[in-house]
């Protein structure tokens, strides 16, 4: 057999394992590694300026392709560093393996130079963590976190190797396992037949259904067929945030997205319903608003999630189902087939009359302003009509980041890249150079606030490095504006520590600066020919400073404590 | 309600810390755990006493099952079962007192483990409410130091945990 280090081992399993992509930054702890990464050429290695940009990257990597991110990065600093992108992909079930460096195994609990103990710290944010005690498990820990991290509900494993497990000196001998049994751990599959045929029956005898797909139906491979299932039946849908291109926004059965700032026909129609087929969601409280007590109701819920866990967490779910999405779907369909129950068709179109009626409130109406003054709206609905539809969009968080998620409809999944969970600012840009690295020639747009930008601007330079030619649409309304947005709502308008606007960097300089091309856009009347320009730069990095208004609200907005159906619908008007 | 749930996870370094991390996460109680290697020296038995109602039981089995060390797992308390703890205590007993706390250890069925001029240890075995009447019987300041291992417990009948 073949005998390796354990630093070649690492890059070796990485390979065998189909990885071809990580994204890093060296250290002390890992320099044997990086030794082996430069003595090979299977895999590319991407050199971030910050660990938290790796992890965000390998991160947009991951929801653009389905394929895992992979992430090495140092001990103590380095580590630490990759703690946010780790939990951020860990509330949104990201499959994502992080090597970190560690201090050599003598010096394991001494406080020595660069130690933490990321195990420890990692804990409570990975599905499974693993310590390296002898180069010659490396094979085998290896394709153990792939697996986990890749299979059931997907998330974060790290790894976690003292220096001296990857020595150069000391060989092992290599052989990457076929296969692997894990006693302890097991991956949910086929759902229970009988309680899919139940389910179907009340699908089947709902007079006001109502779909709600979330982001496991984009993890799991389920877009195509429950869009199927839905057309078959003809029901309303709704995605959640996280579940945005799960079904096509362009056709008509499709609401919009629910919640917090959900349209008002989406959330009206959840609370308004008797059966709710709940598919990849969690009923997370952004969607389902505080007092749960007055979610849907009327509603007979049924839930299918791969992980049991989520299942009657928070909304007990009447007809619960464990399993992957696309088994549940298939069967599901299977048994729509083969019913002899008929829809009941005359309550149907009643309900569709009933949302045709929501529908006219029109709740992402947009009156444009006449003075030049550009809306944060208009400009993701530009950004829409430029790329037809058809870019990868990573946003950051704030009101930009809902504006994108209610104005850029999104027809497929994977499409949309958005930290839902955990809600990074700083995530948007190094998730697009993740899009972008796995789809060289696809459009790869950050939209972003002026305030998340600059929690990871140093990535400017990365993709100066890489000829990463992100689009960067920036909506600058010169503050925190989701903050703002609060306080003008709940605390009289004081902004505290929200405003900054007298010391904002000149980004379009910043951008040159760092070699790049940038461009501000200040009145509407050039809104639509400067991004024509700057998505006509196919090959450069492009940061578009758009000046937008900075007293919009986002809405429609849950009002808290309330039920769905309970919502502000614009500063002067409510349900 | 009171509630034991015992599992078997797999013997390896950070096993234990998982599952304790798990109840501060997500703000469970833990009242007591035990855990030892069994008679299979690549698993563990760990038993925890918990508390809550259904919903939040539901939700720690199911959040337990989901670590990836744990491999099988059991709420005892959901049928017929036997549970123990053991108690090591040391009461001051002079004079008269020590003839009263010698009386009061062999109504509890405890044995005296050390003995010195001024105090008695006893060991104590059973229900943890027994224990807890054994520490009520003594009199008044004379308990010095208790030392509990919390609740162990296994299933009556045939049924068993094991792979
Ligand atoms: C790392 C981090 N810190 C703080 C917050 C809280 N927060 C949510 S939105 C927001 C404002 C974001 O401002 P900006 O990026 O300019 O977006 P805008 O809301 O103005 O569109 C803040 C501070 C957060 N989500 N993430
Ligand atoms: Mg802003």
């Amino acid at each position: 057999m073949e005998q390796l280090s354990g630093g070649d081992m690492l890059t070796r399993a990485l390979h065998d394992e189909g990885v071809d992509l990580i994204f890093g930054y060296p250290g002390g702890a890992v320099l044997h590694i990086y030794d082996a990464i430069f003595k090979q050429d299977k895999i590319e290695h991407i050199l971030v300026r910050h660990e938290q940009a790796a992890t965000h990257a390998a991160d947009g990597y991951a929801r653009a392709t389905g394929k895992p991110g992979v992430v090495l990065v140092t001990s103590g600093p380095g580590a630490t560093n990759a703690v946010t992108g780790i939990a951020t992909a860990y509330m949104d079930s990201i499959p994502m393996v992080i090597l970190s460096g560690q201090v050599e195994s003598r010096l394991i609990g001494t406080d020595g130079f660069q130690e933490t103990d990321m195990v420890g710290i990692s804990r409570p944010i990975v599905k499974h963590s693993f310590m390296v005690e002898d180069a010659a498990d490396i094979p085998m820990i290896v394709k153990k976190a792939f697996h986990i991290a890749t299979t059931g509900r997907p998330g974060p494993v790290v790894i976690d190797i003292p220096k001296d497990v990857t020595d150069p000196k000391v060989k092992h001998p290599y052989e990457y396992p076929k296969d692997i049994k894990m006693r302890s751990y097991t991956v949910p599959g086929k759902g229970h037949s009988g309680q899919i045929k139940k389910a179907v029956e009340a699908l089947l005898g709902a007079k006001r259904p109502m779909i709600y797909a979330g982001g496991g139906v984009i993890q799991g491979e389920g877009a195509e067929l429950l869009t199927k299932l839905t057309q078959k039946l003809g029901y309303p849908i709704t995605n959640t945030l996280m579940g945005l291109g799960a079904y096509p926004a362009s056709d008509p059965q499709f609401l919009g997205m629910l919640g917090m700032h959900g349209t008002y026909e989406a959330n009206m129609a959840m609370h308004y319903c008797d059966v709710l087929l709940g598919i990849g969601v969690r009923f997370d409280d952004r969607v389902t608003n505080s007092d749960t007590s007055k979610f849907c109701p009327d509603a007979t819920i049924l839930h299918v999630d791969i992980d049991p866990a989520s299942i009657s967490k928070t909304v007990a779910a009447d007809v619960p189902i464990v399993g992957s999405v696309t088994a549940v779907l298939e069967e599901m369909l299977e048994c729509l087939e083969q019913s002899q129950q008929a829809i009941d068709a005359e309550a149907l179109e009643t309900w569709w009359q009933q949302i045709a009626k929501w529908r006219e409130k029109d709740s992402l109406g947009v009156t444009p302003h006449t003075n030049g003054i550009i809306k944060p709206q208009q400009v993701v609905q530009a950004v829409h009509r430029i790329t037809k539809g058809d870019a990868y969009i990573s946003t950051d968080v704030g009101q930009h980041q809902m504006f994108a998620a209610q104005y850029y409809g999104f027809d497929k999944p994977r499409r949309w890249i958005n930290s839902g969970g955990l809600g990074t600012m700083g995530f948007g840009f190094p998730a697009a150079m993740g899009v972008q690295l796995a789809f060289p020639e696809a459009i790869s747009v950050c939209i972003t606030g002026e305030g998340s930008f600059q929690m990871n601007l140093q990535e400017f330079a990365t993709c100066m490095q890489y000829n990463l030619p992100v689009k960067i649409i920036c909506l600058n309304n010169q503050s925190l504006g989701m903050v703002r947005q609060w306080q003008d709502m709940q605390y009289g308008g004081r902004y505290s520590h929200s405003t900054y606007a007298e010391s904002l960097p000149d980004f379009v300089k910043l951008a040159e600066a760092y070699g790049h091309v940038g461009i501000r856009i200040e009145n509407l009347g050039e809104l639509d020919a400067k991004l024509e320009e700057a998505f006509a730069l196919k090959d450069r990095l492009v940061f578009v400073d758009v000046m937008v208004d900075p007293e919009e609200h986002v809405y429609p907005m849950a009002i808290k404590g309330g039920a769905m159906k309970d919502m502000i619908l614009s500063k002067t008007e409510r349900t | 309600m009171r509630r034991i749930i015992s599992l078997l996870m797999e013997n390896e370094p950070g096993a234990l810390s998982r599952v304790v991390g798990l109840f501060s996460q997500r703000s469970y109680n833990i009242d007591s755990l035990t855990v030892a290697p069994t008679e299979d020296n690549s698993l563990s038995r760990l038993t925890v006493m918990t508390s809550g109602d259904e919903r939040k039981i539901e939700q720690i089995t199911k959040h337990l099952n989901k670590l990836i060390d744990v491999v099988k797992l059991v709420d005892l308390s959901e049928s017929a079962h036997i549970e123990r703890e053991l108690m090591l205590i040391k009461v001051k007993a002079v004079g008269a007192q020590r003839a009263e706390v010698q009386r009061l250890a062999d109504i509890f069925r405890g044995q005296i483990v050390d003995i010195t001029a001024t105090a008695l240890s006893i060991q104590v075995t059973g229900t943890s409410d027994k224990l807890d009447a054994f520490i009520a019987a003594q009199a008044e300041n004379t308990v010095l130091e208790v030392a509990r291992t919390g609740v162990c417990g296994i299933s009556r009948g045939d049924k068993v945990l094991t792979l």
